[in-house]
């Protein structure tokens, strides 16, 4: 007791009485404690660990979303890929059609040219032949009274020249 | 092996200087072991707070298994503190003990039925506000007629029961294991052939003690969150 006879203020302690002291300081000690780290420690602590559960929560529902926009954008990737080839298919299909009719749109007009120029030709054929057989005619008219003049040397009118000579003519076309 | 204890009396308090002094060091300790791990708080967390977060899920856990944590989340800090606090209390005896003059100045202050028995009053105190405050007080009258009116006494009696058990409990373990140490250490470590029996047996005595330490630590915080349950939770 001699280190602490100096701090002894009131009588001689008795070491069979209660520490009321020591309760007292005790108590006022451990709630200080229980204060200060809760407001250095133990707050901040719990904080960031809420901090993370927070941040951990927002990370999942991120990455869901993600999952989520990766899905759509894959299928509509898909459909956008299967449109394409199913018009390029389509495309390919309306150009065959498209050459098929052409073709046979050409060929028509071909077809149509050509009889056209043969219907031509036939006709032209057709004049020349008649040209042709009207000048003989003509031919043969003026020779039929020449040599009718003078195989029968008589005058006869033009009228009845005319008939008789295409009586004549009638006559040589039938034979002919 | 009895040592004196320094005993003031102050404003008509009687002080253990030896108490007020460990008493400083302990919570001083557990003070700057929990500030310091918790100065670079990081979402990745590292080192000393890896520690601290798994002390406080610890924690969680006891108070989950005892009630609801919607309930129970209020204790949580309290319950920190109280497991760190008490179990370095109770480390504080093990290393050694020093007695200056015959005066004993270092050990546990948990060896000491005042502190363990304040620190359970604490408790049973604690969870007689948060009967009322949660419950109401009708509510919390209530609970010391049930199931039956006649276990009033008997409840009455549990009160101070737990009180004391809680408090006398961590202070048997942890008197004794002190005492053991002392008797280990300066009495049969007397002479060479003493000091060499005595090295083997000090070490087991020691390991076992921080083992109890820890165990008294975890059983304080255990019990408290039981008894505040009982007293908060509406399922009884």
């Amino acid at each position: 007791m001699l280190t602490t006879s100096s701090l002894v203020l009131g009588a001689a302690a008795e070491h069979s009485g209660i520490n009321t002291g020591d309760i007292v300081f005790q108590l006022a000690m451990f709630i200080v404690l229980m204060l200060l780290l809760k407001k250095f420690a133990w707050g901040p602590l719990m904080g960031i660990m809420k901090q993370r559960e927070e941040h951990v929560a927002g990370e999942i529902t991120a990455a869901e979303n993600s999952r989520k926009e990766a899905a759509k954008l894959l299928e509509e990737q898909r459909n956008l890929l299967k449109e394409a080839r199913n018009e390029a298919q389509s495309m390919m299909e309306n150009a065959r059609k498209q050459g098929d009719v052409q073709r046979e749109e050409i060929i028509a007009a071909a077809r149509a040219e050509a009889e056209r120029l043969k219907e031509g030709a036939k006709l032209e054929i057709e004049q020349q032949k008649e040209k042709a057989v009207a000048a003989i005619r003509e031919q043969v008219a003026h020779l039929s009274v020449l040599i009718a003049s003078k195989v029968i040397e008589k005058e006869l009118n033009a009228a009845d020249q005319d008939k008789l000579i295409n009586e004549y003519i009638q006559e040589a076309g039938d034979i002919r | 092996m009895h040592h004196e204890n320094p005993i003031v009396t102050f404003l008509g308090l009687q002080f253990n200087l030896a108490n007020v002094l460990m008493i400083t060091v302990a919570s001083a300790i557990v003070f700057l072991l929990a500030v310091l791990s918790t100065r670079r708080l990081a979402m990745k967390p590292t080192g000393m707070q890896n520690f601290m977060e798994w002390i406080m899920d610890f924690v969680k856990n006891i108070i989950n298994s005892t009630m609801d944590w919607k309930d129970g989340g209020r204790f949580h800090v309290l319950g920190i503190t109280i497991i760190m606090y008490i179990f370095v209390a109770n480390m504080l005896g093990l290393p050694f003990s020093v007695v200056v003059d015959g005066v004993l100045w270092w050990k546990s202050p948990t060896a000491d039925p005042a502190v363990t028995l304040t620190l359970a009053t604490l408790i049973v105190g604690l969870s007689h506000y948060y009967g009322v405050k949660l419950k109401g007080t009708a509510a919390y009258g209530k609970e010391f007629f049930k199931p039956f009116w006649f276990m009033f006494p008997i409840k009455i009696i549990e009160e101070f029961a737990n009180t004391l058990t809680l408090g006398l409990r961590l202070y048997g373990n942890i008197y004794a294991g002190e005492i053991l140490l002392t008797l280990l250490a300066g009495g049969l470590a007397t002479g060479v052939g003493g000091h060499l029996a005595a090295i083997l047996p000090t070490l087991a005595w020691q390991g076992f003690s921080v083992f109890v330490g820890a165990i008294q630590a975890f059983i304080f915080t255990m019990l408290t969150m039981v008894y505040l349950s009982h007293k908060v939770s509406s399922d009884h």
